[in-house]
C-alpha cells in the first residue's frame, strides 16, 4: 500500500520550454517528482533554476510541453491554475510575506479566502505551524519586526497553511544573515523527514547531501545531470558538474 | 561593574529652564530670534483679538447665521434638518466609540461646533431657544453614541450598514421630502444653500469618487486594451481641464442633451461634476500607490492559490492605499475647498451665501471683510479635521511599517 502510495508521481514536467522573447530560458525539462520525494536543484546564476521552479505554479508560463500537478494540466483555465496553486507551496527568497498583516494574519488570509476554512481553525492550524518554525510567540507582530530568518519561518508556515501537496522552495536561505541559515535549514530538514514533497533550488549542499533524494543539476537551461546525491557528489559523470561543485564546495 | 548598574537608567527628562536654554536660547542669535518671534506673536495677537472683539461689526453674521449654514431651506422645516443632525450625530458618536481615534477628530469637531453654537452668549435673533436645545441635545447624543460604541459590541460592517441607509434616509427622503406631502413637502434643492451644500458636495463627492477612482486606477493597469485605453482617456481628458471648465460643460452639455422640460436638478449636476473630477484624481493617485507595490506580493497571492480580485482587495490595495494616503487626502481638501466653484451654476454654497448675504444690504457692502473671515474660519476648521484626521490614519497604518 504505502509502496505504492510513494512511486505516484505527483509532478510531471514533460520537455517544457520557455522563452523570454526570443531567449529561451528553458530548453526542455523532464522531471518526474513522486510523493514524499525530496528533489534538490542546483546550478550557476542565469540557468533557468528558478524560471523552472515558477512554471510548476505558473508564475512564469511555459510556452511548450507539459506540466501535471497532482494529476492536474497545467494550461490556460484560471480554475486549473488556481486549484494547483492551492496544492503546491512557495516560499520565496526574498520571504514576500505581506508587510501590512501581522504574522497571524498573513497565514490565515488564503486559508480563510481560499480554502474557506473559518477564523478559529484557521488560526488553530496557524498556532500550530508557528509552534513547528519555532516562533509560536511571534504571532501578534509585524513582518519588519522579525529578524530575517523568522521571516523565512513564517513565509514557510503560511505556505504550510494551505496545506499542500507539494512544497516549491527558491533559494530560500540565499538572503539570509549566515547565522540565521541554520534556523531556517533545520525547519526544512524536519518538513522533509515528515514525509512533505519538495523541490528545492538551493546551494546549501550540507542540506542536499542530509536529506536530498534526487538532484538535477541545472546549466543553460537543460538539466545537465541528475541523480542521488551520492552519485552527483561521488561520482559526477559531466565536466561541467564536477567543475560547479568545486566551485561551490571550495568555501 | 556596579557604576554601569546606576548609569543604566535612562536621564531624567530635563526641566523647563534647562529646555528653553537648550531650545530657545542655545546661542545669542537663537535667543535673539526668540525674542523678535515672541514680540511679533504678542502684538499680532492682539491686534487680531482687537479686531475680532472690538473693531469688526458682525452684524452681517449674526443677523442670519441659518442663511450661512442651510440658506433659504424653509424655516418651518427647520425639524427635518434637526432630525438629520440628530441621526447623524448619533452615528458619529457610535463611530467613534466602535472605530476608536479616527474618528474622534470629527466628533469633537462636530461636537465643538455644535456646542459653540448652542451656547453663544448673545441673543440672536434666529437662535431660539428651542434651536440651542437641540444643538446641546446633539452634542449629549455624540457622547451618548460614543458610550453604546464602546459598550456594546457593534460590528464594523452593520455601522458601515447603517451609515449607508442612513444616508440614504437623510438624502431621498428628509431633505428632499414629496411632492404633494403635508409633514414632508418637497423642498426643492434651488432652496438649500450654506454650509448644508458644501457638505453634501464636499462628502458625496468624496464618497462617490473614491471607488470610481479606485476602480479607474485598476482599469488603468488592465490588460484588456478597451477597458486600458477608456480609463486613460478618462482620467487625461478629465485631468486636462480645470474643474470651472468641467462644471461649465456639464452645465451646458446636459440641457443640451437631455430631453426639454426634464430638468436635471443642478445640485446634482454639480455633484457629478465634482465626482469626476476628482474620481479622476484619485485615480492617478491610486495609480501611484499600485505601482509601488512590489510584484513579489502579487506573487506571493498567486502562490496561496488567491483570485486576482483577492489579490488585489486584500494585498495589493491596502498596501497601495496606505502608500498615498496623504496625497488623497490632501486632494479631498481641495475638492471640498474648490466646491464654492459651484457658484457658476447658480448654487448658493457657503461662500456664495456669504456674497449673497454682502450683496443683500447697502451696509453690508463695507462688512464684506468680517463675512470672507468668517467663512475662511470654517473652510479651516474642517479642512484641519480632515489633514489632522490623515495624519492619524498614517500612525494607525504605520504599524509594521518597513
Ligand atoms: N523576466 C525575465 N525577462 C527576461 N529574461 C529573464 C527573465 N527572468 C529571467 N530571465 C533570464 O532567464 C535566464 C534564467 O533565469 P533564472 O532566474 O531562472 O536563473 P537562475 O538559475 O534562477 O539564476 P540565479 O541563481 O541567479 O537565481 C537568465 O538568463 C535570465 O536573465
Ligand atoms: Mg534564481
Amino acid at each position: 500500500m504505502d509502496d505504492q502510495r510513494e512511486l505516484q508521481p505527483i509532478v510531471v514536467c514533460r520537455d517544457v520550454h520557455k522563452w523570454y522573447g526570443n531567449f529561451e530560458a528553458l530548453k526542455g525539462i523532464s522531471m518526474e517528482v513522486k510523493l514524499t520525494e525530496v528533489v534538490v536543484i542546483f546550478g550557476p546564476s542565469g540557468s533557468g533554476k528558478s524560471t523552472f521552479i515558477r512554471t510548476i505554479n505558473r508564475l512564469e508560463e511555459h510556452q511548450q510541453g507539459d506540466i501535471i500537478v497532482d494529476g492536474i494540466e497545467l494550461g490556460h483555465d484560471v480554475r486549473d491554475i488556481e486549484k494547483i496553486r492551492m496544492e503546491t507551496g512557495m516560499v520565496f527568497q526574498q520571504f514576500n510575506l505581506f508587510p501590512h498583516l501581522s504574522v497571524m494574519q498573513n497565514i490565515i488570509l488564503a486559508p480563510m479566502r481560499v480554502r474557506k476554512w473559518s477564523k478559529d481553525k484557521s488560526e488553530e492550524i496557524a498556532m500550530q505551524l508557528l509552534e513547528r518554525v519555532g516562533i509560536p510567540e511571534q504571532a501578534y507582530k509585524y513582518p519588519a519586526q522579525l529578524s530575517g530568518g523568522q521571516q523565512q519561518r513564517v513565509a514557510m508556515a503560511r505556505a504550510l497553511a494551505m496545506q499542500p501537496k507539494v512544497m516549491l522552495f527558491d533559494e530560500p536561505t540565499s538572503a539570509l544573515d549566515p547565522e540565521m541559515i541554520k534556523e531556517v535549514l533545520d525547519v526544512m530538514v524536519e518538513l522533509a523527514e515528515s514525509g512533505m514533497t519538495m523541490l528545492v533550488v538551493t546551494h546549501e549542499m550540507g542540506f542536499a547531501r542530509g536529506v536530498a533524494d534526487r538532484m538535477f543539476f541545472f546549466d543553460e537551461g537543460l538539466i545537465v545531470e541528475s541523480g542521488t546525491p551520492k552519485q552527483i557528489f561521488n561520482d559526477p559523470q559531466e565536466d561541467r558538474t564536477k567543475l560547479f561543485l568545486s566551485q561551490i564546495l571550495q568555501h | 561593574m556596579s557604576v554601569s548598574k546606576i548609569t543604566s537608567r535612562p536621564p531624567a527628562p530635563p526641566g523647563l529652564r534647562t529646555w528653553m536654554r537648550e531650545n530657545l536660547f542655545n546661542n545669542w542669535y537663537n535667543s535673539l530670534l526668540t525674542i523678535i518671534s515672541i514680540i511679533f506673536i504678542v502684538i499680532l495677537t492682539g491686534v487680531v483679538l482687537r479686531w475680532i472683539f472690538v473693531d469688526a461689526d458682525w452684524r452681517p453674521v449674526i443677523q442670519s447665521p441659518l442663511l450661512y449654514l442651510i440658506g433659504q431651506y424653509p424655516r418651518d422645516m427647520l425639524w427635518r434638518i434637526g432630525l438629520v443632525l440628530v441621526l447623524i450625530s448619533f452615528l458619529i458618536g457610535v463611530s467613534w466609540g466602535v472605530w476608536g481615534g479616527l474618528i474622534s477628530s470629527f466628533a469633537i469637531t462636530m461636537g465643538t461646533l455644535m456646542a459653540v453654537f448652542a451656547l453663544i452668549p448673545f441673543q440672536v435673533a434666529e437662535l431660539t431657544f428651542s434651536l440651542r436645545g437641540v444643538m446641546l441635545f446633539n452634542v449629549v447624543l455624540i457622547y451618548l453614541g460614543f458610550i453604546l460604541g464602546r459598550k456594546v459590541s457593534i460590528s464594523g460592517r452593520n455601522l458601515a450598514i447603517a451609515w449607508f441607509l442612513a444616508s440614504v434616509i437623510i438624502i431621498f427622503v428628509l431633505l428632499p421630502g414629496f411632492a404633494g406631502s403635508e409633514i414632508m413637502p418637497k423642498v426643492p434643492s434651488t432652496l438649500w444653500g450654506g454650509l448644508l451644500v458644501t457638505l453634501i458636495l464636499a462628502v458625496g463627492g468624496i464618497l462617490l469618487s473614491f471607488p470610481i477612482g479606485v476602480a479607474l486606477a485598476f482599469g488603468r493597469r488592465s490588460s484588456l486594451p478597451v477597458v486600458k485605453g477608456f480609463c486613460i482617456a478618462f482620467i487625461e481628458s478629465i485631468r486636462g481641464v480645470p474643474l470651472v471648465t468641467i462644471l461649465f460643460m456639464f452645465s451646458l452639455i446636459l440641457q443640451v442633451f437631455l430631453p426639454t422640460g426634464s430638468r436635471f436638478d443642478r445640485l446634482l449636476r454639480a455633484l457629478v461634476a465634482v465626482t469626476i473630477f476628482s474620481a479622476a484624481y484619485t485615480a492617478e493617485n491610486v495609480r501611484g500607490g499600485l505601482a509601488a507595490v512590489p510584484p513579489g506580493q502579487t506573487e506571493a497571492g498567486k502562490a496561496v492559490g488567491m483570485s486576482s480580485l483577492q489579490i488585489n482587495m486584500f494585498i495589493v490595495l491596502p498596501q497601495a492605499l496606505k502608500a498615498v494616503i496623504p496625497a488623497i487626502v490632501g486632494q479631498f481638501i481641495s475638492l471640498f475647498k474648490d466646491t464654492t466653484l459651484v457658484i457658476i451654476l447658480g448654487i448658493n454654497e457657503l461662500l456664495g451665501m456669504g456674497r449673497a448675504i454682502i450683496n443683500s444690504n447697502a451696509e453690508f457692502v463695507q462688512l464684506q471683510f468680517e463675512v470672507y473671515m468668517f467663512i475662511a474660519l470654517i473652510f479651516w476648521i474642517f479642512s484641519y479635521a480632515m489633514s489632522h484626521t490623515s495624519r492619524q490614519l498614517e500612525t494607525a497604518l504605520g504599524v509594521g511599517e518597513r
